[in-house]
């Protein structure tokens, strides 16, 4: 693991999640069962989510979290596993700590975040926030340009 | 701030510092939104990671509110991919 902290390049990975985030808006287009509005900010919003993961790739911890994430979800959704039975397994699975502070928040923000050491934590949080930056800002430049 | 010490784990070959996590944390601090103070002003470990997760769940928030306004394009899909992904590389 690297311990210095360089900014993603900028231009390319916004360039990367942007083409595949617009890939995944189209094939959500198409897709059937779309009328309910809770559901299509629900799609959009995780469409945009594994865009940024996939464009980061595996090097980063909260990346392969939250494409592990969508695996998992994708092969429950499959074998059409009940929602009350996902929901006992989340709950069921043991916590590492049980503390209240800072530390213990953050861990619960960044993916994949309770099963890091508390270096590794501090490093993965400035990656992940730079490139929630740069979701955010590709995010919005498409909202805009779409907007007539 | 010996507590960190106590806490961190000896991972492989590297030994992990106060020294390095003070700088992972002032690296964290340069990138919260500069609000109240000026960011060269040296914070509290706690009070940047709080900081941190603050901002983290204001960039949420806004991840949130842009999925919601860009599903509505998920309505009416006349915008070619094309064009956007075109427009989006010349800048």
């Amino acid at each position: 693991m690297t311990m210095n902290i360089l900014p993603p390049n900028s231009s390319a990975i916004k360039t990367r999640f942007a083409v595949k985030f617009i890939q995944a808006m189209k094939r959500l287009s198409k897709r059937r069962g779309m009328g309910d509005r809770y559901k299509r900010y629900r799609a959009t919003r995780a469409a945009a989510c594994v865009s940024m993961a996939s464009a980061v790739g595996p090097e980063w911890a909260w990346s392969r979290a939250v494409l592990r994430k969508i695996k998992r979800r994708r092969l429950l959704r499959q074998f059409r596993v009940s929602r009350k039975r996902r929901l006992i397994e989340r709950t069921t699975n043991p916590r590492q700590n049980l503390g209240f502070g800072q530390e213990e928040d953050l861990r619960g923000l960044v993916p994949g975040g309770k099963g890091m050491d508390y270096c590794s934590l501090l490093s993965e949080t400035a990656h992940y926030i730079t490139c929630l930056q740069a979701q955010v800002q590709v995010m919005a430049d498409i909202l805009h340009r779409s907007s007539p | 701030m010996s507590s960190r010490r106590s806490r961190s784990r000896h991972s492989g070959s590297s030994r992990i510092t106060d020294d390095q996590i003070n700088d992972l944390v002032s690296k964290l601090q340069q990138l919260l939104p500069e609000m109240h103070s000026r960011r060269s002003d040296k914070k509290s470990a706690t009070k940047v990671l709080q900081e941190t997760c603050n901002y983290i769940r204001s960039l949420h928030r806004e991840v949130d509110d842009l999925s919601e306004r860009l599903s509505e394009l998920l309505e009416n899909a006349d915008t070619t991919q094309a064009d956007l992904i075109r427009s989006l590389i010349m800048q």
